[in-house]
């Protein structure tokens, strides 16, 4: 059987493909191409692709005997991933491009790739585990909880989860890094990426200026009762619960609580302003339909960086893809754009984006 | 993988066993510097001489119009920046085409950047300069005409006669990157109306980082590498001898057989073309089916990308390429295939084919079968092919 490895560069995927090699399987390696550096705002002159992560993933193709390609996929992600970012920020929501890209990228247009190739399985190296039940396939957290990444794969199928692999779901990161350096890999001691890839150095507004080539108007910041307060450079800059570069002297502390992108107004109010205890998602995707039933107790995260918060789901009557969920302790900086995911115990049912 | 059949002989080619041969005893035996004032270095200078002076008359040039470099890339930008520098007082306007390897371009990029203006000249659907447009576009303060010999990508062979002969008419210096047809096609420095000429040794089956420039004796240019006296004080680095050698057999045996050669890749050639036109529908070929270099042939298949057929050929142990691969290996529609008017949607289905004396007819029949196989495969998988199977259907 014939597995495509999606390489990074990195230490986790380069011992999924090993792991991989280890069961059997004929491994192709590849690393997707999404941008160029000067997207990155990386120097052209410098290399002309993440250079340096593709060395990596070569040297440790060459060590595992397994052949490796780079793919292509700059023009796709453009379209999909990056505009779609730009857009989001534009109409004062905060997005999750990460999540995006494993849907759009590493599980369609890799996925496309995998079966074109002849590969029964795509592989990469998330912190995640796939589980088969009799009635189908369950998507569930990391045996390493600090590495766990089901949040952004939650918009998985059934028929993608078919076809995929997470060697390392089974390990601690820990042994992970063992590994790499048993097989003496040329990235065992990597750092672990963290930013946006496409913004390396964190600075998304600049990233956004850069890469949509525009200027960003500045306009009013008002307090909750409609109260002018002070001038922003731009809605672009803020996000939900976000305190700092507001510049108003206030006697208590001011965050932004909403962004009213139609009249390009940030609207600030107190820490308590914040809380909310619902939550409404749509463009929902039920990994394991048959888990779920209306009122159910779940637990939901609403940022990647949470910990699962118990909560109610309360399934629309209306509408197959939208959900409601009422947490048991309000909830703080409920952020438009990003994605609720839907646990029950250590399995993803699913999740959607809060609106 | 049970076959290895390299058809990228563009990219680079084989060192051919006399080559390597004679480079073999400058690397432990014959090692001296040929700058050196002893008897040991001096033998080594002579023979280095001897070499320039096979690799001249291979082109109609003398010994010392011949400058050897690290290679075409170099060779490329001496030329342009060289001549850039020298006649900076006369003009400042250089023509080149926008078919060009990266190596012109990019170094007309440079220089638009230091205050030289570029014209690049379109090319008609087979990849021809129109003589009448570089006529055009030459102006009073026209420095540098700089035209490939024959395309890298699509093979096409440009009117380089006619082009030199126009820019001579009009008192403007002539260069010509010929990577691809030196000792592949006969060449005349004379005749052709060439002042500069780049070259190159591994595309000759000959070793990597050696190539040459010709520069016509009289010809304004300054320096690019600077430092010691080497090449008679025009470019400067230690004497690569064993690569000078090695190039000039290249060159010996290019030239000894290269009627025979290019009369066996055509045939190779043309059957894979027919082949591939009989046997797979929706397909092209980009370039000039005539004024075309023997051993290239570059299609486009619709609805397909040409970076998934690559690596199915690749997993058949078939070596070719597609687009142009940057240093990562990943690939961008080719600026040539665009240049000659096709879509960039039908610009990504594209695949170069290149052959050497070398290949046989086995390894052509196994990769048009293999080639057949995969394109249906992709093709019975590709979104783009039901929904065009669906609108002709109805």
């Amino acid at each position: 059987m014939k597995a495509l490895i999606a390489m990074s560069g990195g230490v986790d995927s380069s011992v999924s493909a090993l792991l991989m090699k280890e069961k059997g399987y004929e491994c192709i390696g590849c690393m997707m191409k999404l941008y160029d550096n000067e997207d990155a705002g990386l120097c052209r002159t410098r290399t002309c692709c993440s250079l340096d992560d593709v060395q990596d993933a070569r040297s440790v193709a060459d060590r595992l005997g397994i052949p490796f390609y780079v793919l292509n996929f700059k023009d796709d992600f453009r379209e999909k991933i990056i505009s779609k970012f730009i857009k989001s920020y534009e109409n004062g929501v905060t997005p999750n491009p990460c999540i995006d890209c494993n849907r759009y990228m590493k599980f369609d247009k890799l996925y496309d790739r995998a079966m074109e190739y002849g590969c029964e399985k795509i592989v990469t190296g998330h912190y995640a585990r796939i589980e088969r039940v009799k009635e189908g396939y369950l998507l569930k957290k990391a045996i390493d909880d600090t590495k766990d990444q089901s949040y952004v794969l939650y918009s998985m199928t059934q028929e993608q989860l078919k076809h995929t692999e997470f060697p390392i779901g089974e390990l601690k990161k820990i042994q992970v890094r063992k590994i790499a350096k048993e097989n003496s890999f040329i990235n065992e001691d990597k750092p672990d990426s963290q930013d946006i890839c496409f913004v390396p150095d964190g600075d998304y507004v600049g990233a956004i200026k850069r890469l949509s080539g525009k200027e960003y108007e500045s306009g009013l910041i008002r307090d909750m009762e409609g109260n002018i307060r002070g001038h922003h450079d731009g809605i672009i800059r803020y996000t939900i619960g976000q305190r700092k570069g507001l510049r108003i002297s206030s006697d208590r502390p001011l965050y932004v609580c909403n962004i009213d992108a139609e009249n390009n107004e940030v609207i600030v109010g107190s820490n308590e302003n914040l809380y909310s205890k619902e939550v409404h998602v749509k463009n929902v995707n039920w990994i394991s339909p048959w888990l779920i039933s209306d009122g159910m107790k779940v637990k939901t995260k609403i940022r990647y960086r949470q910990k699962e918060q118990s909560a109610i789901l309360n399934l629309s009557k209306e509408s197959d893809d939208e959900a409601t969920i009422v947490f048991d302790e309000p909830q703080r900086a409920v952020t438009k754009g990003q994605a609720a995911v839907i646990y029950l115990e250590d399995i993803v049912l699913g999740g959607g984006i809060i609106s | 993988m049970s076959k290895n059949i390299y058809l990228d002989n563009a990219a680079t080619t084989a060192v051919a066993p006399e080559v390597l041969k004679a480079m073999k005893p400058y690397f432990c035996e014959e090692y001296g510097n040929p700058s050196s004032a002893y008897e040991f270095s001096g033998k080594i200078a002579a023979k280095v001489e001897e070499a320039r002076k096979t690799i001249a008359e291979s082109i109609g040039a003398k010994s010392k119009e011949i400058f050897f470099t690290s290679g075409g890339s170099e060779s490329d930008n001496w030329a342009i920046k060289g001549v850039a520098d020298a006649l900076k007082e006369k003009g400042n306007h250089i023509i080149t085409t926008k078919i060009e390897h990266h190596a012109v371009l990019s170094t007309c990029e440079f220089l638009e950047k230091h205050g030289y203006e570029v014209t690049y000249l379109d090319v008609d659907d087979k990849g021809l300069v129109d003589l009448k447009a570089l006529e055009a576009a030459i102006r009073a303060e026209t420095i540098l005409v700089s035209i490939m010999f024959a395309n890298n990508e699509i093979g096409t062979i440009e009117p380089i006669a006619e082009l030199g002969r126009i820019a001579h008419e009009h008192g403007v210096y002539f260069h010509t990157d010929s990577v691809q047809a030196f000792a592949h096609v006969p060449i005349n420095v004379d005749e052709m109306n060439i002042d500069i000429l780049s070259a190159s040794a591994h595309k000759i089956h000959g070793p990597k980082g050696i190539g040459f420039l010709y520069i016509r004796n009289g010809i304004k240019i300054s320096n690019l590498i600077h430092g010691g006296g080497q090449e008679r004080g025009r470019r400067a680095g230690t004497t690569n001898t064993a690569g000078i050698i090695g190039f000039a057999k290249a060159v010996e045996l290019a030239n000894a057989h290269m009627e025979e050669n290019i009369k066996y890749e055509t045939a190779l050639r043309d059957r894979l073309i027919e082949k591939v036109l009989e046997e797979i529908p929706y397909t092209r070929v980009n370039g000039d089916r005539i004024n075309r270099l023997s051993n290239n042939a570059n299609f486009c298949f619709r609805f397909i990308e040409g970076e998934s057929l690559l690596i199915m050929l690749d997993q058949k142990g078939i070596c070719c390429s597609s687009g142009s691969a940057c240093t990562s290996g990943s690939l961008d529609p080719s600026h040539v295939l665009l240049a000659i008017g096709l879509p960039h949607e039908i610009a990504h289905g594209s695949l170069r084919l290149t052959l050497s004396a070398e290949t046989t007819e086995k390894d052509i029949d196994y990769t048009i079968e293999s080639l057949k196989a995969i394109v249906e495969r992709l093709r019975s998988m590709s979104p783009l092919y039901e929904d065009f199977l669906k609108n002709k259907g109805e």
